[in-house]
């Protein structure tokens, strides 16, 4: 089970805007450790909003996305205290889904 | 880099792509059975040239198009580490949104679908082993379009 | 431009390709793209999953006596943390001392909770790339204060001590490189490669610099205290590595807490 994401929605003007911090090392794979030894890669590859069961973002990452990932967008509609979910799954078959009541 | 280095590096992405793949789909199938995501594009996430790249996502020659797609990228990163990207276009139907670095070992970064009412822009943040450039991908309407911004990266110092 | 940046860019120029374009550059305006780069990370900060820990660490009992840090008295009453750290370092009757933050979050760890001062004390800031303990308290405890004003006090006999000590360790030319914090600190437009220094002694400076402290460290993958600031401050100036939480840490942090005065506190930052 992977650590909990900061997940922050608010609607204005009809748009709900989401943003999404995760916790996740994102290793590419690439870095040598103290040993000279490569640490494996291990970063999230699949990213999934839903508002209402409905999917308004999907995304799917490489290695070359920054550590703890952090996302932005905006879909139409969403009230306060409606829910966004968010779920993402690692490289190594580790998931997470957290959610977020919209504010106002 | 020497060449035996990007071959050692390649084996061991080879390795854990492999088996990070069954594992997503895996965990896909628990965590969500109603909907089917989108397939990790494995071969566009391991291609080490963007016309690789381009072609693995299906877009072998998209047109450069600067004005329908705004790319907003920093001039100068204090830390490769942390590259604020975002992408938003003024295209109909925009569907996908993918965003490259050109001289990263594995070229493409991030790819993002957008389905109906979601707008057509995103923020994200990339890592960028150097100075680079940024390309974002734009598929709308079946049709891709593309633009890209150097981003000068320079390595930290002490203090701050 | 002035005349000995135009040397640093010559010198630039003549040393790497590469560099000789980010340097050219820079000359025109490479504090503003910098001040571009930060404005355009600045939400969405890792610290935020530190401040997560550190109330997590706050409300939880522990340490021998199974007890949470909530009755710790940060100076505005016990289990007070809005506001706290805007107020310090402070004279603390108890200890009869000035203690910064992280000094009196030791008090409280080990009084209250019944930790062995040296076993927080041992790796006070981080080890296996995790923030230590009394870090992500720190952080948590400093998140209570964002937007509220720096107002620290210099009424008790102790606290202006302190300040005084603080200000001639600041000017306090020692090691092998005869280096003081004034060194680097009390002149404007001074910058380490690509970073401009703050000024202690211009205001705005010094409040830009103190209120975006603890933060997060992109390099380091971690949240750094104030106190791990200054011990690398002192590292860099090959000063020997103070005692973590020790007066001398206690009096810097007082004079240049009492700097920035006024302005909003605005941490925990993020940073390169």
């Amino acid at each position: 089970m992977g650590n909990p994401m900061k997940i922050r929605a608010a609607v204005k003007d009809g748009v709900t805007e989401v943003k999404i911090l995760m916790q996740h090392e994102m290793e590419t794979g690439m870095r040598k450790d103290g040993d000279g030894s490569l640490v494996p890669a291990w970063f999230i590859t699949e990213v999934k909003a839903q508002y209402q069961g409905r999917t308004v973002l999907e995304a799917q990452f490489g290695q070359s996305v920054s550590k703890n990932p952090y996302l932005l967008f905006r879909f139409k509609g969403g009230a306060a205290g409606e829910k966004v979910t968010v779920s993402w799954v690692d490289n190594k078959g580790d998931s997470r889904t957290d959610e977020v009541a919209i504010s106002a | 880099m020497n060449k035996e280095i990007n071959l050692g590096r390649r084996e061991a992405l080879k390795a854990g792509g492999g088996i990070g793949l069954m594992a997503v789909l895996g965990a896909y199938g628990l965590l969500n059975s109603t909907a089917a995501m989108a397939e990790w594009n494995k071969a566009a996430f391991s291609s080490k040239a963007m016309d690789e790249a381009f072609a693995a996502m299906g877009a072998a020659n998209p047109e450069v198009n600067a004005t329908a797609i705004q790319l907003s990228v920093p001039e100068i990163a204090e830390n490769g580490a942390i590259v604020p990207v975002t992408v938003s276009s003024t295209l109909a139907n925009v569907e996908q949104i993918t965003i490259f670095v050109d001289k990263n070992q594995n070229v493409m970064a991030a790819n993002f679908i957008f389905p109906a009412g979601t707008e057509s822009m995103v923020t994200t943040r990339v890592k960028m082993g150097q100075t680079a450039n940024v390309v974002a991908l734009v598929k709308a309407d079946g049709k891709f379009y593309r633009t890209a911004k150097e981003v000068k990266v320079t390595a930290g110092g002490c203090g701050g | 431009m002035n005349i000995s940046n135009v040397k640093k860019v010559i010198l630039v120029l003549s040393l790497t390709a590469s560099y000789a374009a980010v340097a050219a550059d820079a000359a025109i305006s490479d504090s503003d793209r910098i001040e571009q780069y930060r404005e355009m990370i600045s939400d969405g900060n890792p610290a935020d999953f530190d401040e997560m820990r550190g109330e997590e660490l706050w409300k939880k009992p522990g340490g021998p006596k199974n007890v949470s840090l909530e009755k710790c008295n940060l100076g505005k009453g016990p289990g007070v943390v809005k506001g706290a750290y805007a107020e310090l370092p402070r004279y603390f009757k108890d200890t009869k001392k000035v203690q910064d933050l992280e000094s009196r979050l030791l008090t409280c760890m080990t009084t209250l909770q019944g930790i062995p001062e040296a076993d927080i004390t041992a790796k006070p800031f981080a080890s296996e790339k995790k923030a230590s303990d009394i870090s992500s308290l720190a952080t948590y405890v400093v998140g209570q204060s964002k937007g509220i004003k720096m107002a620290v006090s210099l009424k008790h006999p102790k606290e202006k001590e302190a300040y005084e000590i603080g200000k001639r360790i600041f000017n306090y030319r020692a090691g092998p490189y005869d280096f003081a914090c004034s060194t680097c600190h009390a002149t404007s437009d001074v910058r380490i490669r690509m970073q401009d220094l703050p000024n202690f002694h211009v205001q705005k400076d010094a409040q830009a610099a103190f209120t975006s402290w603890p933060a997060y460290r992109v390099s380091q993958g971690l949240t750094r205290s104030f106190q791990w600031r200054l011990n690398d401050c002192f590292r860099q100036q090959r000063f020997p590595e103070p005692k973590f939480a020790s007066e001398v840490t206690v009096d810097l942090t007082m004079f240049l807490a009492v700097s920035a005065n006024g302005a909003e506190y605005a941490g925990p930052g993020l940073k390169r």
